[in-house]
């Protein structure tokens, strides 16, 4: 019973079919809709005759410009290295102070050393080096392992108490758990950490202070020296931190010096010399040499 | 032709439709609370991990917690749960209609369906925040439960299809082809990308029968088409009903609808590659999946002309309608997406915006524009229709939601289109001696505040479709609000106009 009607609005006819009341014109179809439509079929096609599209059992159609995805990787990544295979060579061949004596090099290897950084130290130094609980500041002058850049290239090299033979430090053996090992009494430990604070003008009790110190010459001046200074300082490779200092690796009030004293502190960071070639561990020692606080 | 003369408003005049036949619709009231229900949850779920992103302390450091756990629930929750109720309410409810026809299988069928889809979202939800899941997007229930899944969608495609089968009516209206190509593609889908190997028969855990980037393509075969049947086929269906039914309208062109349909069926299910351009999938499949997606343009934008077309003569109505402003600026954002998705598919674009949030963004403006906006227009139309109510508790609130949830979705849009275009050129910035410009985590950063207007974006849109939950829950008890009614547009202007 198709019944063709007139819609009085547009004056187009309908199909004549009708389901609940639910008509349809029968325009046609818009010729710009159309045209675009045969436009991206005829891009597609040209598309196809150019690169790679269609597949044929084991092979496919290769297309007119010979395009390959995986060659283009791989020349992009060749260029990019010749680009920067000038600097990479000598820097291999340069020793970390001699790079920062000349300017290209020290140019690109601070930039370079920036990217490196930023990729696989950031995320426990903090992106400007700024440190975090734990992991020391790199923009200061405190300095574990040494400051030198030779030093900072040592330990990027071989880490800090790691799974390498040459790195910094004896693998799991750290500062003294004083008290956990039965080494001081919570009585010693409060004085000491007293005496420390009082190194730092903090103590709020003298008379526990000044018998902190002789527990601190008996216990603790052998890592961290006689005045505090620090191992660096002493002339000891320990990795002791000074103890006179605004800036402290595990937190400076008492609470925090009770905590570390009793329980012992390990530090450890990788051997990166494992995981990365040489020319960019150069340029990671020199970019934190001079992140401000290098010796 | 002959006689007749349709004019506005009078378009149903010599309908045959009997308004005393009484159709099934105690499932369809079901299915619809249900997507409201979980739209809202969805909705909710989806703040709060935009929330995370923004503030991962919000983890809240649990595993259940965790973004990774909660962000299937959030897209299930919305695609399947809140959209799969959308579909089935509105495709049993129409299919009835156009075909003169009660339900095949009857009412409890129906609710049959309605039960066990219902209980299946809930075990999916709670298998993914216990940790268990395929790994797939969009595909995450494990194979237990997607052999629950393909029993009730068996069911569900004999119920429609059986609908359409034995319908009164002599030609299939263009609703149902809609319906039908999503019930049946949407089951192959789901099966072809679900065949995997459980590790044991008591334990969830299974892998899939293909491996690498045989898996990866079918599983984005899959995840395209998910896009494609689920979210546009069945959506389309659901246009081609409400918008012309609203607007008291014929549709725009029948022969646009055939040509329209059968290539948007033909051209998107070859379109999956787009999404593993630049990765171990062979060039060739690149190429096509870039083509069809290409090529999808224009029968995509059938769609949306004659969704809009469909308002010729009627254009006053939106003034008036606020319930016909969602159906018709959803068909809009289709077409927003539809263009930005063959666009996002050419490889030098896909290039920049690919893993980026510019992806993120593209989703959104057809998940909350198209799929969430087109689904409020239905449910407005149907609560007072299956309520038996005289009209709707309030007109006004209706634009409320509209506004407010239009201003969530570009917040939401604008913020990932910057931060997703900014992400992907911070990514691929070299400096002149070679290295690379930021690190990861600089790119993080830098996106922080996009990610708090996102958030911000879905605040609002969950706070419209909370005004819906209130004035849908008046209108089915029966009240109506006192406010001012909008004031008809004259009739000759909208005539003069047209």
């Amino acid at each position: 019973m198709a019944q063709k009607e007139k819609d009085a609005l547009s004056g187009v006819e309908t199909t004549g079919h009708e389901w609940d009341g639910l008509r349809e014109l029968n325009n046609p179809l818009p010729k710009w809709w159309l045209y675009i439509f045969y436009v991206c079929i005829a891009w597609s096609l040209v598309y196809y005759v150019l690169y790679p599209a269609w597949p044929l059992g084991k092979s496919y159609t290769k297309g007119l410009l010979g395009y390959s995805q995986r060659e283009e990787l791989v020349q992009k990544v060749a260029e990019g290295k010749k680009a920067q295979e000038k600097y990479l060579t000598a820097i291999a061949a340069t020793s970390v102070e001699d790079i920062q004596k000349n300017k290209d090099l020290l140019a690109f290897a601070m930039a370079g050393g920036r990217s490196y950084f930023n990729e696989n130290c950031a995320a426990c130094h903090g992106a400007g080096g700024q440190g975090a609980k734990g992991f020391p500041t790199l923009a200061d002058d405190v300095w574990l392992w040494g400051g030198t850049t030779a030093d900072i290239y040592k330990t990027i090299q071989h880490g800090i108490r790691a799974d390498d033979a040459d790195t910094r430090g004896t693998v799991g053996i750290g500062m003294t758990a004083f008290g956990k090992d039965g080494i001081l009494n919570r009585e010693q430990i409060g004085q000491v950490a007293e005496y420390v604070l009082s190194l730092n003008k903090r103590s709020t009790d003298a008379a526990a202070a000044a018998k902190g110190k002789t527990v601190y010459d008996e216990n603790c001046a052998a890592c961290h020296g006689d005045s505090a200074q620090g191992s660096v300082a002493a002339g000891l490779d320990v990795g002791a931190p000074p103890l006179v200092t605004a800036n402290w690796l595990y937190g400076g009030d008492k609470a925090s010096l009770v905590e570390t004293i009793t329980n012992g502190r390990a530090g450890v960071m990788p051997a990166w010399s494992k995981r990365l070639d040489d020319a960019t561990v150069k340029s990671l020692a020199v970019y934190v040499h001079n992140l401000g606080g290098g010796k | 032709m002959t006689s007749a003369t349709l004019t506005p408003g009078a378009a149903l005049g010599s309908q045959r439709v009997s308004e005393n036949v009484r159709y099934y619709e105690d499932a369809v009231r079901l299915f619809v609370i249900a997507a409201v229900f979980w739209g809202v949850v969805g909705f909710l779920a989806g703040v709060f991990i935009a929330l995370q992103l923004a503030f991962p302390a919000l983890n809240l450091g649990l595993e259940w917690t965790s973004f990774g756990r909660l962000r299937p629930v959030h897209t299930s929750a919305v695609i399947f749960a809140f959209g799969g109720n959308v579909l089935f309410a509105t495709s049993l409810y129409s299919v009835q209609r156009t075909s003169r026809q009660f339900l095949f299988g009857g009412e409890g069928l129906a609710k049959f369906v309605f039960w066990n889809y219902n209980i299946f979202i809930v075990l999916a939800a709670l298998s993914y925040v216990l940790g268990y899941t395929q790994g797939k997007e969009y595909a995450e229930p494990e194979w237990i439960l997607d052999l629950y899944l393909t029993v009730i969608w068996v069911l569900y495609a004999i119920q429609f299809v059986g609908t359409v089968m034995t319908r009164k009516e002599s030609h299939i209206y263009v609703a149902n082809w809609f319906f039908m190509a999503f019930i049946l593609t949407v089951a192959i889908l789901h099966i072809g990308n679900n065949v995997n190997v459980p590790v044991s028969l008591t334990g969830m855990k299974s892998y899939p029968f293909v491996s690498g980037v045989q898996s990866a393509m079918v599983q984005w075969w899959y995840g395209h088409n998910a896009v494609g049947f689920f979210l546009t086929a069945g959506f389309l269906g659901i246009m081609y009903y409400f918008v012309p039914k609203r607007a008291e309208r014929p549709v725009y062109s029948y022969r646009l609808s055939i040509v329209h349909f059968w290539t948007l069926i033909f051209l998107y299910i070859w379109a999956g590659p787009h999404h593993l351009h630049y990765t171990a999938l062979p060039d060739w499949a690149q190429t096509l999946g870039m083509t069809f997606s290409v090529m999808l343009w224009m029968p995509s934008w059938g769609g949306m002309i004659n969704g809009i077309m469909t308002l010729s003569g009627a254009w006053d109505k939106l003034r008036t309608d606020p319930v016909l402003r969602f159906l018709v600026t959803s068909v809009a954002f289709y077409g927003m997406s539809t263009f930005e998705g063959p666009l996002m598919s050419v490889k030098p674009v896909n290039a920049l915006s690919h893993y980026t949030d510019w992806t993120v963004g593209h989703v959104h403006s057809g998940a909350l524009g198209w799929v969430a906006f087109i689904s409020f227009g239905a449910i407005y139309y149907l609560v007072p229709v299956l309520w038996k109510r005289s009209q709707l508790y309030s007109l006004r609130l209706v634009s409320y939601h509209f506004w407010t949830a239009t201003i969530g979705i570009v917040l939401y849009i604008t913020a990932m289109w910057v931060s997703g275009i900014m992400q992907g050129l911070m990514w691929r910035a070299y400096d002149n001696l070679g290295f690379l410009q930021y690190s990861f985590v600089e790119t993080v950063a830098a996106m922080h505040p996009f990610y708090v207007i996102r958030a911000m974006g879905g605040v609002l849109f969950l706070a419209g479709a909370l005004i819906m939950v209130y004035n849908l829950w008046r209108t089915a008890k029966g009240d109506v609000r006192i406010e001012k009614p909008y004031a008809s547009a004259p009739h000759k202007a909208a005539v003069g106009a047209a």
